[in-house]
């Protein structure tokens, strides 16, 4: 579904493929092959389509996952947001617990996991296989996955370990087991074990390799072609000095720069939208006419839908889980506050940003209309929209971008390394909880986890974008569907704070500090 | 009622002198000394996930720090010399905490110390002495 592409200013980069070393290509092609072959089922297995049709099933899982919590918590989604803002802002925080996470803190943090190259390559992806009208989709998706986040990241603090040194672990595995038995449930254990196991996979898939994968293409696209498991061993080696190292330094650079890359973004979009402000109503148009009628894409009004959905789950993650284990650190006495802190999320990233990327693509025109009918026309392999230069994924929105402010393909370039190295470390981190869920906590079990994860950074640099992709994908939606099954039987625990909570916050009970 | 003398307090020359100044008044007024620290902090800082984990250990073993490194001793110091004194660690901004302590004691004063920072740096990057003129709800000293 992706190809190796490349922004159109860094069309030379084709030229140095020839010079490649024969036995760095060998390397590539067989690890990319091993990996091909070893992960294939768990794929076809995830993406597996409901009999006679050609639509996942776990898109759908995570659609009616989504619905059901926001029917279930009153369209908690925008009801709370004030409220969620005014928490975020610091209004309801004790001033006694100053140095302590606050809720912004925890939102950042588990924002930086998700903005990323989801938001950027990934609804790419979704429009030029699903036309504009997958935005659409997509921002419904959003919309319902906040119910979603605030959901499990209420029960991710609800349920966290807090241990005598004063250090705080939380997250999907911890609620399902210690939520489950509080219930009277059987299975908890199970599940949290599934989950963990999953968790890991997400974490070396869809946080790692295809993070590294993504930034290779992007240096090569500037540098010109070269083997993948050289950027391999330059993350690797980064990413071994912050998470083994202890390396604050670089992390922190990272932490500093990734926000300030995430406005810069946004603002360009802004800007390049402002600039062609008479195409505003046609772009909107655009997105509502390919919503349901799909505009002659691929697979028509189903196919906008699953890319939408699809994108979307992927770039926010809402249901997957992960975000439960950053938000859990947060210092508050009420769980549920920092549910309401974590739906903003999904808005952010999204409502806000992926609209943006999917804006400026269909703004900019990318994507090829037959001017006789008015539909996108298909490209020549017929399984997505044509677009200007024949680009796809990061080269796509590269592109986009480029076409009216020819200087920022390199911006971009730097903004998609930094996400997916910021992503890597948020995700190093995810799938070290599930680890030490797993296998316990001690230092040695710890660096075997962190060592394997550099090991994957190389593999996701190597491997071409196809397995990688799938394979990051299945993972990460396979966490979901554990998750989700949890989230049903847990969401009862959710309403009972939240109903509690709602009704001191009424009674004055509970009020601003400021 | 002795008359309390916040000193924004952090280990340093300048802070000392700050701290000498006051102790000096308070003597003269059979006054008290309220040293204040500050733990520069913001709520809307970036922390990695790992460091959100072990955040409120940190904290516990930088208040601890604090307490032992810079508190203790100067206390025991004051409390030899015979002006009596009280203790506050807090986490935020240096020159508004030091504003709400004094509000919080009932002070008379604010004493802090001014580090010789050059002209062109403190107009960069703003200094703690600047701010607190600029909010301080009592009469401020700052100490050369």
């Amino acid at each position: 579904m992706y190809h190796k592409s490349f922004p159109a200013v860094m069309a030379a980069a084709g030229l140095a493929l020839a010079g490649v070393p024969a036995h760095a290509q060998s390397v590539d092609e067989t690890v990319n092959q091993i990996f091909a072959d070893s992960t294939g089922w768990f794929v076809n297995l995830i993406f597996a389509n409901f009999p006679g049709t050609s639509f996942p099933w776990i898109v759908a899982w995570l659609v009616i996952g989504a619905t059901v919590f926001t029917i279930y918590f009153g369209f908690i989604q925008f009801r709370a947001v004030g409220h969620s803002i005014a928490l975020v802002k610091g209004d309801y925080s004790d001033p006694n617990d100053a140095g302590e996470v606050s809720h912004f803190q925890a939102l950042a943090t588990a924002l930086s996991g998700t903005v990323g190259l989801g938001n950027i390559a990934g609804v790419a992806v979704a429009v030029s296989i699903g036309g504009p009208g997958a935005t659409f989709w997509m921002i419904l998706a959003g919309l319902m996955g906040m119910a979603s986040k605030f959901t499990e990241c209420t029960l991710g603090v609800k349920y966290r370990n807090e241990y005598e040194d004063g250090r705080v672990s939380g997250g999907p595995m911890y609620y399902l087991s210690k939520g489950f038995a509080e219930l009277g449930l059987p299975g908890g254990k199970i599940l949290a074990v599934l989950f963990s196991i999953f968790c890991i996979l997400g974490a070396l898939g869809g946080g790692n390799m295809f993070q590294a994968n993504q930034a290779h293409q992007q240096i090569t696209g500037v540098v010109g072609q070269y083997p993948g498991w050289i950027t391999g061993l330059v993350f690797a080696g980064l990413v071994f000095a912050v998470i083994v190292g202890g390396i604050k330094s670089i992390a922190r650079v990272t932490e500093k720069v990734v926000p300030f890359m995430g406005l810069l973004y946004v603002g360009t979009a802004l800007v390049i939208i402002a600039m062609n402000y008479h195409l505003i109503g046609w772009a909107f148009g655009q997105i509502f006419a390919g919503a349901f009628t799909g505009l002659g894409v691929a697979g028509g009004m189903v196919g906008a839908l699953i890319q939408g959905f699809k994108r979307a789950a992927f770039s926010n993650e809402a249901g997957v889980g992960s975000a439960a284990i950053a938000h859990s650190a947060v210092r508050t006495k009420e769980p549920i506050t920092e549910g309401f802190v974590s739906l903003l999320e999904p808005f952010i990233d999204t409502v806000v940003i992926c609209t943006m990327t999917a804006l400026v693509i269909i703004i900019t025109q990318q994507l090829v209309i037959d001017p006789q009918t008015g539909l996108y026309l298909l490209n020549e392999a017929g399984n997505g929209v044509q677009t200007v230069g024949g680009t796809s994924g990061v080269g796509l929105t590269s592109a986009a971008f480029g076409s009216a402010l020819s200087w920022f393909p390199y911006v971009l370039a730097i903004a998609v390394i930094l996400f997916a190295f910021s992503t890597m470390i948020t995700w190093s981190y995810y799938g070290l909880k599930a680890w030490t869920y797993l296998f316990g906590e001690g230092e040695t079990k710890e660096l075997v986890f962190k060592l394997i994860f550099c090991v994957f950074v190389v593999i996701g640099s190597a491997a071409s974008l196809g397995p990688v992709i799938d394979f990051s994908d299945a993972a990460i939606f396979a966490m979901a569907v554990v998750n989700i099954i949890g989230l049903y039987f847990l969401m009862p625990v959710v309403k009972r704070e939240l109903d509690s909570y709602m009704g001191r916050l009424k009674s004055g009970e509970i009020t601003k500090f400021v | 009622m002795s008359e309390k003398f916040v000193v924004g307090y952090d280990g340093s020359v300048s802070a000392r002198r700050a701290l000498e100044f006051a102790v000096e008044r308070a003597r003269a007024q059979g006054g008290s000394i309220v040293l204040a620290h500050v733990l520069e902090w913001s709520p809307y800082s970036f922390l990695t996930p790992n460091e959100l984990e072990e955040r409120h250990m940190r904290r516990r073993e930088e208040m601890e720090r604090a307490e032992k490194a810079i508190m203790t001793t100067v206390v025991a110091e004051l409390k030899d010399a015979g002006v009596p004194v009280e203790t506050v660690i807090r986490y935020g901004n240096t020159a508004d905490l030091l504003g709400k302590v004094a509000k919080e004691v009932n002070a008379v004063q604010i004493v802090i110390g001014r580090d010789g920072q050059s002209e062109i740096g403190a107009r960069i990057f703003g200094s703690v002495a600047v701010a607190l003129v600029q909010t301080s709800p009592v009469p401020c000293t700052i100490v050369p």
